[in-house]
């Protein structure tokens, strides 16, 4: 179980869990990164901060601050699909 | 805004970046009106569409969002616009729901949430094409079924296909009344929302629509509750055992919304979609690129050079045309006035003046609004925020900021209408307040004057490049202070979390980014530019009246050996000295003695409160030289380099001391002297609060800090 802001650029996981009180998981879980959502951390923007994560097919920015909260599962075997390679 | 006609009102919803606006301008043709909600400042775009069989409605564009949750003026004009609350506005008869067809899933979210309200809907899946291209197989007719009857219509609205299957099916919705499927919630959470719904009823006398009661049960915030008048005490109790219940049945109730409708539409999007071979798109490879550790900011700064060059150095071009445009048309209209010189003057000076000095900043706006249309639609825009956003979020800015104050520089007013790309209302509410201290192009012709008449020659050309680069970060300095203490202790807006989709890169439609560039310029002159040109003619008045033809004789008479031309700068000095705003200026001048100003200078900084850049023309006149002085004019510089104090303790001593020099030059850095921009800032705020907050503010803030400068420097030399 690991912070998501603690995950390295090309690491993927599932959602362990987040706080669905706080503002910021209460957007990304209405784009859809719900329990057990599999993730992707893509980069670090080139100041460190914010993250650009991968899931259900779109990529989002979070600031690091953000991040904390949401526990990924990095040993979850549910590498994030990359379908329709020709 | 109302709308006086009584047809029918059909409401376009969707996420962002789903090409919602290119299907809008499509279905509307152009035939659009853009207005204001009450009280907000969010745009209500509305236009006429054509149903295909002679029929047509009226078409609302609604902000684009993720989710009803409530949590920005956007989000909360669309769910009032939706059940119909907004004042002067009707309700909906049907609503077109904007999906991305590449993510359904994430899409249809919204959808959901808006089916809850129960209005007969259209379901769009947009960029179709594109959907194909990735070997996405969509099976609309099934998805019609599992969400209860509703037309679904495949469409890639930029190569224009299926906006007519869009016509028809809105068409048939308003006839058969269609709504969608909406979700079955756990039985525990539908007897929590109904007991809501009940007492909120009872509580406030007023129907509670099932979507409210939603509102109520879900939302951390209280905008629902005050508007139906549900206070805290009468709902503390009923939500508190309402979300119990929710918690009781498993279900965290912040999450149990998103957790109910995602559940559902899994459901109802099994088999829909099949996966099929195609490519993958480059939008990964060039984010590669794009947003590389070391290419990316250096490919930014490409960019960011790029746009401000255009706005800088190309709206150049186009400015000179309209200047030589009104000086031309000035040349026409004034000889056969030559015998009313009062109507002579408000024509030229005022009214054609005015009119020219508001349209100078057409170019700028019309070119900013080009490359800023051009970022967001090929969606870029959202990467420069993903590479600025550290730089700025200390400051409690993010990284959107950045386009606003870099805009900045070039003019004040494009700088501000381009504010709205900012979603988050308390960054964007700072940074409108903080754009205005950017250093503007037309801050510049007081610090070329003042650099080469006294920091050149006394200093040599070292100095003088140090002070203009220099005067040039003075407004950045106090700026990131300003807008650091003003979301911190002033705004009581509560911040956005900054989660920003990157989107898929996109090639901008021209039709939609002229549009919408053409349609920003339309409103800065229809609103702006009422107030820019009323401000004009009252200044004008001011420093033309009195004005008694005595004046002009005694000087004639005094200086009987001059040439026309210095007894007519002499001549116009003199009516200046006595005008209004020559009296007032004189009046006020120990207001501004300790910043080293004599009463000619106090005239110049008082005229040029609409307009900055006219302090040289105005110096040009009070220093009796004429009123076409540039700031390269060496009668202006010897001028002002001859200016002795004639009275008080400093007499003998040079006015345009460095002390002085500095103290004015800060002092333009910072003032608030610029009509066109209060009134953006009012219009862009909504409401003249925060226009005459920064007024009052930031010339406050140059008369200190030009004051510390003047009394540091005199004392130090």
């Amino acid at each position: 179980m690991t912070p998501l802001s603690q995950l390295l650029p090309g690491q993927f996981g599932k959602l362990a869990s987040l706080n669905p009180e706080r503002g910021v998981d209460q957007r990304l879980m209405a784009l859809g990164l719900l329990p057990g959502m599999a993730l992707k951390l893509i980069r670090k923007a080139p100041l460190g901060d914010p993250l650009a994560i991968e899931f259900g097919g779109q990529v989002v920015s979070l600031r690091l601050a953000e991040a904390e909260n949401l526990i990924v599962d990095v040993s979850a075997d549910c590498p994030i699909q990359r379908p329709r390679q020709p | 805004m109302s709308t006086p006609d009584a047809g029918l009102l059909v409401a376009l919803v969707g996420n962002p970046n789903t090409g919602k606006s290119t299907l809008f301008n499509a279905l509307t043709g152009l035939r659009q009106r853009v207005g204001n909600y009450p009280g907000v400042t969010v745009a209500r775009k509305s236009g006429t569409c054509d149903l295909g069989d002679g029929q047509k409605v009226e078409l609302v564009d609604l902000p684009g969002l993720y989710s009803l949750a409530a949590a920005s003026p956007d989000e909360q004009v669309v769910i009032d616009a939706l059940a119909g609350n907004i004042a002067g506005d009707r309700r909906p008869d049907a609503v077109v729901l904007v999906a991305d067809a590449t993510n359904l899933l994430r899409n249809l979210f919204l959808a959901s949430q808006v089916a809850e309200l129960g209005r007969p809907v259209v379901l769009v899946l947009n960029q179709a094409d594109v959907a194909k291209e990735q070997g996405l197989r969509i099976d609309a007719e099934l998805l019609s079924r599992r969400l209860g009857g509703v037309p679904v219509v495949l469409t890639s609205a930029w190569k224009g296909e299926g906006i007519a299957d869009v016509r028809r099916a809105i068409a048939r919705v308003l006839a058969q009344r269609t709504p969608m499927k909406r979700v079955a919630w756990p039985a525990n959470i539908a007897a929590a929302l109904a007991d809501v719904a009940v007492t909120a009823a009872a509580d406030t006398g007023k129907e509670v629509a099932a979507a409210d009661a939603q509102r109520l049960l879900f939302d951390g915030n209280a905008t629902t509750a005050d508007r139906i008048g549900w206070t805290l005490a009468q709902r503390e109790k009923t939500l508190r055992s309402a979300r119990d219940r929710v918690r009781n049945s498993g279900y965290n109730p912040m999450a149990a919304e998103p957790l109910v409708h995602y559940a559902h539409l899994r459901v109802a999007l099994e088999g829909v979609v099949t996966e099929g071979m195609g490519k993958a798109g480059r939008t990964a490879a060039v984010d590669g690129l794009l947003l590389h550790r070391i290419l990316g900011p250096i490919l930014f700064a490409g960019i960011m050079l790029g746009l401000f060059a255009s706005v800088f150095w190309l709206a150049k071009f186009p400015m000179e045309w309209i200047q030589s445009g009104v000086d031309a048309f000035k040349g026409v209209v004034a000889p056969p006035l030559d015998a009313y010189p009062m109507l002579q003057s408000l024509l030229t000076d005022g009214i054609i003046g005015g009119v020219g000095a508001f349209l100078a900043f057409l170019p700028q706006i019309l070119i900013l609004f080009l490359f800023v249309g051009i970022l967001e639609d090929s969606g870029y825009m959202a990467r420069a925020a993903f590479i600025m956003d550290r730089l700025f979020s200390w400051c409690g800015l993010n990284g959107k900021s950045f386009v606003p104050m870099l805009s900045g520089f070039a003019c004040a007013i494009p700088g501000l209408l381009s504010t709205r790309t900012i979603e988050d209302p308390k960054a964007r509410l700072a940074t409108a307040f903080v754009v205005p201290f950017m250093s503007c192009s037309a801050r510049f012709p007081i610090y070329a004057l003042m650099c080469a008449a006294f920091i050149g020659p006394l200093y040599g050309p070292g100095w003088e490049s140090v002070v203009m680069v220099g005067m040039h970060c003075v407004g950045l300095f106090f700026a990131v202070p300003t807008a650091f203490v003003l979301t911190r202790f002033v705004l009581k807006v509560k911040p956005q979390p900054f989660v920003l989709e990157l989107p898929r890169y996109q090639m901008p439609k021209p039709r939609d980014v002229l549009w919408r560039m053409w349609q920003n310029a339309a409103e800065f002159v229809s609103k702006a530019g009422t107030v820019i040109f009323a401000i004009t003619i009252i200044v004008w008045a001011l420093s033309y009246f009195p004005r008694d033809a005595a004046v002009a004789d005694r000087i004639k008479a005094a200086n009987p050996a001059a040439s026309e031309e210095v007894v007519k700068a002499k001549v116009q000095a003199a009516y200046v000295e006595q005008s209004y705003m020559g009296r007032f200026g004189k009046a006020v001048q120990p207001v501004f003695d300790p910043l080293g100003f004599d009463w000619k200078i106090t005239v110049g900084v008082l005229a040029s409160f609409p307009a900055r850049e006219v302090i040289v023309s105005t110096l040009g006149v009070t220093y009796s030289v004429g009123e076409g002085a540039k700031a390269d004019s060496q009668h202006l510089r010897q001028a002002m380099q001859d200016a002795k104090w004639s009275e008080g303790p400093r007499a003998g001593r040079p006015i345009f001391s460095l002390a002085a020099v500095l103290a004015l030059m800060v002092f333009f850095a910072l003032c608030s002297q610029c009509g066109p921009t209060i009134a953006t800032l009012a219009q862009e705020t909504g409401g003249w609060k925060w226009a005459a907050g920064s007024f009052f503010y930031m010339t406050a803030l140059a008369w200190v800090v030009s004051t510390l400068v003047y009394q540091v420097v005199i004392r130090l030399l």
